[in-house]
């Protein structure tokens, strides 16, 4: 029952994916060929929010909804960041899709991206077992 | 009813997204990101050794429910709030990919290439498959995604987010411009 909010939250995420036309593949496509604003907009407006948003939750020491105090793990730096960015970048022009919206995709009737998740799934289980193996 | 069904300027589609944010820490002291339910996928469906997956996915369920929320999201938007006209893309974008062969520009992915029975092509396979792979592949190797490194790090002012997110786009433009019109054309 404690998990009903994040499906609710969730699905608003999904709904504004789609009404924003973020999971296009031609919307991808002219974002990375600086062929409209559309994109910009929205990952740019996106961040000043949160960034907001963080900034008065960390400043007023807001606690979460049960009283709890709210805590952001750091992002650590490592090579990943530069290798698997670029090839997670590779992958999101091809597909284009990042995770978020193939899971939106399929919900909107589009059973051929499960497909497409599924070679997520193993791609990030190779990763798993390769791990100790690549630079990082 | 007519403005659910318009799709929504970035302006009003940027800052609700960004909202998720905020709204997931309070609700339950959540970092924003979507990446890490492959993770949990394999960790739950996966019988492995690897240490990688031997950790209490269950601890992070609520991951995966909220994916599934968008899958829900999606049916709702897909179905009963579709807008019934093809996206509004610029003129220089259509004819791009005009130049790449794309004529079906109605609906969110391009359905000659992406279905079922261009699973065995070449073209489909690489895209379709191989993207995939790289995208979850990549994202593990990274750290995070869109939403995780873009959205969520670049909130908190992370350094590595920064870079994740500069390659992101750098791979995707090196793709879209110089590979991905010879692979369209396979």
């Amino acid at each position: 029952m404690k998990n009903l909010k994040f499906l609710l939250l969730g699905t608003i995420f999904g709904i504004i994916l789609i009404k924003a036309e973020v999971i296009s593949w031609f919307r991808i496509q002219e974002m990375f060929r600086f062929q409209s604003f559309h994109m910009y907009g929205i990952i740019g407006s996106a961040i000043c929010v949160g960034m907001i948003s963080l900034l008065i939750i960390k400043k007023y020491k807001i606690k979460t909804f049960s009283g709890e105090e709210i805590k952001v793990e750091p992002k650590t730096f490592s090579k990943g960041n530069i290798i698997g960015g670029f090839m997670f970048g590779l992958g999101w022009a091809m597909t284009g899709a990042c995770p978020g919206p193939l899971y939106a995709l399929i919900g909107s009737g589009l059973p051929i991206i499960i497909v497409v998740l599924l070679s997520a799934v193993l791609g990030t289980y190779c990763y798993g077992c390769l791990k100790d193996k690549l630079p990082h | 009813m007519n403005i659910l069904l318009q799709p929504w300027p970035w302006y009003v589609a940027g800052p609700l997204i960004g909202l998720m944010v905020p709204l997931l820490l309070l609700v339950g002291n959540k970092a924003f990101g979507i990446s890490s339910t492959l993770r949990h996928i394999c960790a739950a469906c996966i019988p492995t050794k690897a240490k990688f997956f031997n950790y209490d996915w269950k601890a992070e369920k609520w991951n995966l429910i909220f994916a599934l929320g968008m899958v829900i999201g999606g049916l709702i938007a897909g179905y009963f709030l579709r807008n019934p006209n093809p996206i509004e893309l610029s003129e220089s974008a259509i004819e791009s990919m005009n130049k790449m062969g794309v004529k079906n520009y109605s609906g969110f992915i391009p359905s000659d290439v992406f279905n079922f029975s261009q699973l065995l092509t070449l073209r489909g396979f690489i895209l379709m498959i191989v993207g995939g792979f790289m995208i979850g592949f990549g994202t593990r190797y990274a750290g995070g995604c869109t939403s995780g490194h873009a959205i969520m790090g670049l909130s908190n002012l992370q350094f590595p987010s920064l870079v994740a997110t500069c390659c992101f786009f750098g791979g995707g433009v090196i793709m879209t411009w110089f590979i991905l019109p010879y692979i369209m054309n396979l």
